[in-house]
């Protein structure tokens, strides 16, 4: 694991998710933290679940399902991550 | 605002599919025949999608037994199994499930979703983890929903990913894996060596759904988890009478030796009225004589052989190898419709089911079979697939392109719950 958890800020966590979501957004939308999974980049059940076992795996952290519900924006995944991450 | 508000976005998406020849949310069966037969729309159809396994709705011994505890017992308990609604035939049942499947425990719950949801959301607490396959039945992620504990989801029937899951979980923490035998809606088969050894080797718990696997599968027709060898490692076993048991009903086995307190603490099992004497006695006795029946599952095996292969002689693409459940995929949601409108008119009947009850947004008929059907029957159904399926360009010289529209998943990131498991009909 090349990632230092310690050092990780929301800046940081947000910049890996914009680059992991980079394959998803076909439309080339620019993403910000309140840009829309569902309605701003189209994103399915299924699509979402793949770019969210890559954030996962990314960052060797379990995402339950339990919070997927919050997380609409690509904002509250930054933060959800960072959450997380410090515990 | 209104109540219903929410539900407008399902009902604009419903009013522009094509129901003009029919609709699969409103199907009656006007009058039943046999296992394997009904009136309806005043026509005479043959029933394939019935998950009447073992066709022991018409089992003559099990009618008996129904008849008798009617008779002598009334319709109805008319109370939960820890008051007064416990009788001599419930411990009877459970008696006769722990002998079949040779446990020492056996509870009965009043249907298998309540059991599922029983079992799932009591036996994690706030602490545990739950581990569920993606394309987990409703009753499963309804289960987790229900509990307090951390739900984490891993990709269909994929023991690595399952195994990167349970790695990043703290191992003193109390996990309990979800597995199901037979998945229904594609008829794919779970590959439990691997899902349990991957499971035992983080020491979690195993609980294994055979709801379409019993009488199905293994030797003695106990499921996937007796077919695969590895009972002795799966600690809980769940399944449901109401597919090749012939009735209703739900039940639990296992060899946990704390196992009873369930009793107590399952809120589905204790706030609920038990099955009435009549469906005891016949899901009794619907057991004994799967235990002793082993041509019924070989007759199911061979129509199952016959539909499978000749639906690929046609052309048609399958969601799995041969089982009793044959999905046959559909390119879209209006062909689908069209076709499954199609064949009922031409007599036969298949579950039509869509997203998000069927995984990776297709469309699916959905056929299962019974020990119960004919070739001749078979056969019948060959034909009328065949007949529609060129009608539509779905299989011949028409044949219309495989790829489906991008988009095609109405599923969203609000509602994951639910993703993939709200089951229609199976
Ligand atoms: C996998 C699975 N589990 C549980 C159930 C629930 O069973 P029941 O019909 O007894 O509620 C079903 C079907 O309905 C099922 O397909």
């Amino acid at each position: 694991m090349t990632i230092n958890k310690d050092s990780l800020t929301e800046e940081t966590i947000f910049a890996e998710v914009c680059r992991l979501l980079g394959p998803f957004n076909k439309r080339g939308v620019s993403v910000t933290r309140t840009t829309n999974f569902s309605s701003d980049l189209e994103l399915d059940s299924l699509a979402v679940m793949d770019l969210l076992a890559e954030i996962e795996d990314h960052f060797d952290i379990t995402v339950p399902l339990n919070v997927l519900p919050d997380l609409e924006k690509v904002g509250d995944v930054s933060a959800a991550v960072l959450k997380i991450i410090k515990g | 605002m209104d109540l219903f508000d929410k539900f407008e976005p399902l009902l604009q998406a419903k009013a522009k599919l094509p129901f003009e020849d029919g609709d699969p949310f409103t199907v009656c069966m006007e009058k039943v025949i046999s296992q394997t037969e009904a009136i309806i729309n005043g026509r005479h159809t043959v029933l394939a999608g019935t998950n009447n396994y073992l066709g022991l709705t018409f089992d003559r011994t099990c009618i008996e037994a129904a008849h008798q505890a009617l008779d002598e017992q009334g319709t109805g308990t008319t109370g939960s199994r820890v008051l007064n609604g416990t009788y001599a035939g419930h411990r009877g049942l459970e008696e006769a499930l722990a002998e079949f499947y040779g446990t020492a425990h056996a509870m009965v719950f009043s249907t298998g979703y309540q059991a599922n949801l029983g079992m799932i959301s009591t036996l994690c607490g706030p602490k545990d983890f739950l581990l569920i396959d993606a394309d987990s039945h409703a009753s499963i992620y309804d289960g987790c929903k229900m509990g307090d504990a951390t739900v984490v989801r891993f990709r269909h029937n994929d023991a690595n990913d399952l195994d990167k899951r349970l790695r990043r979980i703290d191992a003193s923490a109390g996990r309990l894996v979800v597995l199901e035998g037979l998945y229904s809606m594609l008829g794919d088969r779970a590959p439990l060596k691997e899902l349990v050894a991957v499971a035992k080797a983080h020491g979690a718990s195993v609980l294994v759904d055979e709801a379409h696997s019993l009488g199905v599968y293994g030797a003695t027709g106990r499921g996937v988890s007796q077919e695969d060898g590895v009972e002795d490692q799966v600690d809980f076993i769940v399944g449901t009478f109401s597919k090749s048991v012939g009735t209703i009903g739900g039940f639990c086995v296992s060899n946990h030796p704390k196992f009873e307190v369930m009793r107590l603490v399952c809120r589905p099992y204790l706030f609920t009225a038990s099955l009435p004497p009549s469906v005891v006695a016949s899901a009794t006795a619907a057991v004994k004589v799967m235990g002793r029946s082993p041509e019924l599952r070989e007759q199911l095996w061979r129509n199952a052989r016959q539909l499978h292969d000749g639906l690929e002689k046609l052309g048609f693409s399958l969601g799995a190898p041969v089982s009793p459940i044959s999905a046959v995929k559909i390119s879209d949601q209006a062909t689908a419709m069209r076709f499954w409108a199609g064949l009922l008119k031409a007599g036969v009947y298949v579950n039509l089911a869509f997203p998000p009850a069927t995984p990776q947004g297709i469309y699916l008929l959905r056929c299962s079979l019974s020990a119960a059907h004919t070739p001749e029957q078979i056969a019948f159904m060959l034909e009328k697939f065949k007949e529609v399926g060129l009608a539509l360009g779905e299989i011949g010289p028409n044949r219309v392109s495989e790829t489906r529209p991008a988009g095609a998943d109405a599923r969203t990131i609000a509602s994951p719950l639910t993703a993939g498991a709200a089951a229609a009909t199976g």
